[in-house]
């Protein structure tokens, strides 16, 4: 079974403020897509230490939407990345579509 | 305590400033994208306290605390458990909060700061009054630490499991005893009159046979306790 995102994280430090679940997801909706590109551009070009940095902002964020697996695979694919090892690339991107899925839907 | 945010990401700011609300006493002064904005601010204003991400483009977290002469405490707020050793080997860092922060972690490392920026003198351990620095007790109403100032309870009332603290401008109903609270109340100024109340003794209008008026509320005071309670008065 694939990790799917959830809100439990925000709701809990939002607790019952609407108006900052609202505010928290409008930033996430707005920061992911940039970090993601900027993810995918180092990737591409092979600049692995850069993706590694990437890597290491775009998993705060796996883990505020209660990915635990995907929290650790993130840890991993970083640490790789630093070694020259992009081989945890295809398990990393399945994460992030699912969170861009999760985004359009909020 | 005053305190600034230092992180690239506009998230984790708008997370650290959430948390900040559940504590009354800090004061988000002003949050930052990158550590040279704040070095700036810094150089015009002092704080007590510093939110700082380790991992930022250009200038990290520990390029800017070796920038600092005189440094503020700091929480290091990062994604990474790999620096928690280098982390402690600074001073000024009090602690050491792993991304995504949960609310019960990021209150144990307000405490741990505040004990470092309000430190208990040696001399005031092991007494029967509080230390100076606690002049006021925290109460967790609706998930929100609340502060309350000593000086302004007049009355505490237990009902079932809860209290009534009530103040000069306001009165809380809290999920506690009246035995836990009264062990964090100054002895020599509050007392317990009656299985169900402990009084401001400062704040006693007058006395009446087994009764004390306190503000607008009349007080029983059991047969028990009475004895006490007048040893505690300045009689004529």
């Amino acid at each position: 079974m694939i990790e799917q995102p959830n809100k439990n994280y925000i709701q809990q430090l939002s607790a019952g403020d609407p108006e900052f679940e609202k505010k928290i997801v409008g930033i996430i909706q707005r920061e992911f897509p940039e970090e993601k590109k900027e993810f995918l551009n180092n990737f591409n070009n092979k600049q692995f230490l850069k993706t590694a940095e990437n890597v290491h902002k775009l998993k705060h964020k796996i883990g505020m939407l209660g990915f635990e697996i995907g929290y650790q695979t993130a840890i991993d694919f970083e640490e790789g990345l630093k070694e020259n090892n992009p081989s945890l690339f295809p398990k990393f991107i399945v994460i992030l579509d699912s969170i861009e899925t999760f985004l359009d839907t909020l | 305590m005053n305190c600034i945010i230092i992180d690239d990401e506009e998230t984790a700011r708008a997370i650290i400033r959430q948390l900040c609300l559940h504590i009354e006493e800090l004061n988000v002064i002003e949050d930052f994208p990158n550590a040279l904005q704040a070095i700036k601010f810094l150089n015009q204003q002092e704080v007590d306290l510093i939110f700082l991400d380790i991992h930022m483009p250009d200038f990290t977290g520990f390029d800017f605390i070796q920038t600092l002469k005189n440094p503020s405490k700091i929480i290091l707020t990062t994604s990474d458990k790999n620096f928690a050793l280098e982390a402690f080997e600074y001073d000024c860092i009090v602690d050491y909060l792993v991304k995504p922060i949960t609310l019960p972690r990021f209150l144990k490392a307000i405490q741990k700061a505040q004990t470092f920026i309000n430190p208990i003198p040696t001399d005031h351990k092991n007494t029967d009054t509080p230390p100076k620095e606690e002049k006021n007790l925290y109460v967790n109403i609706d998930r929100r630490l609340i502060k309350i100032d000593f000086l302004s309870i007049y009355v505490i009332e237990a009902k079932g499991d809860y209290i009534h603290v009530k103040t000069e401008k306001k009165n809380y109903t809290v999920h506690s005893t009246l035995k836990k609270i009264e062990e964090k109340l100054p002895k020599h100024i509050f007392l317990k009159v009656h299985r169900s109340f402990i009084i401001n003794t400062q704040k006693i209008i007058d006395i009446e046979d087994n009764s004390v008026l306190i503000a607008k509320d009349v007080i029983p005071v059991s047969r028990s306790n009475r004895p006490e309670l007048m040893k505690r008065l300045n009689l004529l």
